[in-house]
């Protein structure tokens, strides 16, 4: 076995410092019963009370998760079929165009993304909402989703598909009785990810959104461009929980996978 | 697994529906960025004009035409807020990712080499701050640096220094709050290099008497070269459109570009001028990634 040297631990210490220190004092300020950010008050949960009674801020929350289902949703079934696509089909016309759409989203920034996607639904005349940053939510998401199950798709024996052929069923109950349970773990922690995606995002969503459909993100940003308020370290520490647990899901459910992946039949 | 087979019809919509909700939401939204840097502002709903009306046929495709024009292209030239920005920019990312290099590579070194079964640990412990939404990260970092924030209390309280400095609304606080989001970014690539890296070659190097250092250099250090371009990358591209880690840590007096954008829209509602700022920004982008697709085919065409 390696041993670690000194070196390394402190640097595996520091850094880790470095990524979870900032997080960790923002829940523990979220504690604060101080009213004034900076003065440590003594522990309280008046500030995740007083959430309960901002209303504006509850709609935003469940605007955000209603927002987050649909567009991971539909994001994990685009992106599936086209994992599908560029996973089986090795020609078809314009499948060079389809994997830099594929690939090109998730180095776009997204103000441009957000910019485009606005320019499209005003030149379509369409009233601007909750619909509209679905789509906008789906079409980022599912670039990612595409990602993950694809690379499952590759890792897997196809010559379980093809026996499943050649025993005569046709290609949807293949997929359906083959195929998808062995990719159903990655496909879940895509969808996980979608779902944080689109709960994160800020940028997007204010190009794309229009009255009533105020998401979380954009509720937060507008108060805290002003300064911290106590009251939204208690919702960022919430969000952080969230989708801490998510992420560890998502984590283990691919840990799954892979453990099913490797216990395939000998050929 | 359906390869050699005569496609079915829903088959071929496993292709197609992706495909088409693709060409709708990304490919033509940016067709459409294209066309509107090529008009002109005017004061009406939506804010440009020529509008293509399909209705019109060929005469009205031909005044359509007709009427685009460069002029928002001349104006990033010529008004220096956008040069700037652009410049701005860039000497942010570009610093930014010289800075992460150098902090991310000890780290995915120190996890390339404890035993196997933590690796995988702390990958998972490198990667999880960043699903964790940028904003919060962002808003965690406007806690810590605020005047009396706990930043400060520490510097005070060993007598590093005597008046508490304002960190927030200056570069130093950008540079710290791009260096913490993007860490992974850099951290993962330069891990995925390493972490392949045969230790026979040290051992070798090692017998014929290199010291560590020049092990490192003439062994290690070559060899990561692919974890090294791809970590950059990762990071400077995304880094330049930047939008949320100046605006809420930077000051306002020089923006970067994706602040400019955010302002011309939403500030100015000068959208042809956002569009072209755009337009130029994902050609600047483009850029070092083809040179970097070019120089992996020309290095896959050597072996």
């Amino acid at each position: 076995m390696r041993k670690v040297s000194a070196f390394n631990l402190a640097t595996l210490v520091l850094g880790m410092a470095f990524l979870y220190l900032p997080i960790a004092v923002l829940v523990i300020y979220s504690f604060n019963a101080s009213q004034l950010v900076a003065v440590w008050g003594g522990w309280s949960l008046r500030w995740y009370a007083a959430l309960i009674d901002d209303a504006a801020l509850v709609e935003s929350a469940f605007i955000s998760i209603r927002l987050a289902l649909v567009s991971a949703s539909a994001a994990t079934l685009l992106g599936t079929l086209a994992a599908l696509a560029l996973a089986r089909f090795h020609r078809f016309r314009g499948r060079l165009l389809f994997a830099g759409m594929i690939y090109a989203p998730l180095v776009m920034p997204e103000v441009i993304t957000g910019l485009s996607l606005l320019l499209l639904f005003v030149a379509m005349a369409v009233d601007r909402g909750f619909w509209t940053v679905a789509i906008a939510h789906t079409t980022t998401a599912m670039c990612f989703v595409t990602m993950i199950v694809q690379a499952r798709l590759v890792d897997f024996d196809v010559s379980l598909e093809e026996a499943a052929m050649d025993l005569g069923a046709p290609p949807l109950r293949t997929f359906l009785s083959v195929t998808l349970p062995l990719i159903l773990p990655a496909v879940v922690a895509a969808w996980m990810l979608a779902f944080a995606l689109s709960l994160d995002d800020l940028v997007i969503a204010s190009f794309t959104t229009g009255p009533g459909a105020t998401t979380l993100p954009i509720r937060i940003y507008s108060q805290v461009r002003l300064g911290v308020k106590p009251e939204m370290n208690a919702v960022c520490s919430i969000m952080v929980g969230v989708v801490g647990i998510a992420v560890i899901a998502a984590g283990v459910l691919a840990k799954l996978s892979a453990a099913r992946g490797a216990a395939r039949p000998p050929r | 697994m359906f390869a050699g087979r005569r496609r079915s019809f829903w088959q071929k919509l496993v292709v197609r529906i992706p495909y088409a909700w693709l060409v709708a939401f990304f490919l033509a939204p940016f067709l459409i960025v294209i066309k509107i840097s090529l008009s002109q502002t005017a004061v009406a709903q939506p804010p440009y004009s020529p509008r293509l009306v399909l209705g019109a046929g060929w005469p009205g495709l031909r005044a359509f035409l007709a009427s685009l024009t460069l002029d928002n292209y001349r104006l990033l030239g010529s008004d220096s807020l956008y040069l700037l920005s652009y410049v701005k920019s860039l000497e942010i990312a570009a610093f930014s990712t010289l800075i992460l290099l150098v902090l991310g590579y000890p780290i995915a070194y120190a996890i390339a080499r404890t035993p196997r079964r933590w690796q995988g640990v702390l990958v998972l412990l490198t990667v999880l701050p960043f699903w964790t939404s940028l904003l919060i990260r962002i808003y965690a970092w406007m806690n810590i640096l605020q005047r009396d924030g706990p930043l400060n209390h520490v510097l005070m309280a060993l007598s590093i220094v005597r008046e508490p400095p304002a960190w927030l609304a200056s570069d130093t606080a950008v540079y710290i709050g791009i260096v913490y989001s993007y860490l992974p970014f850099m951290v993962l690539p330069l891990y995925a290099a390493l972490e392949k890296l045969d230790d026979t070659l040290l051992e070798a190097a090692a017998d014929l008497g290199c010291t560590r250092w020049k092990i490192f250099w003439l062994v290690t250090l070559p060899l990561s070269s692919s974890g090294m371009v791809a970590g950059m990358l990762l990071c400077f591209i995304p880094i330049v459109g930047e939008f949320v880690i100046p605006d809420l840590l930077g000051g306002s007096q020089s923006p970067m570009i994706g602040q400019t954008i955010w302002m011309e829209f939403f500030g100015n509602r000068d959208w042809p001028a956002a569009s072209a700022v755009a337009v130029v920004l994902v050609c600047l982008l483009v850029t070092p990634l083809v040179v970097y697709q070019h120089q992996a085919l020309r290095a896959a065409g050597r072996e």
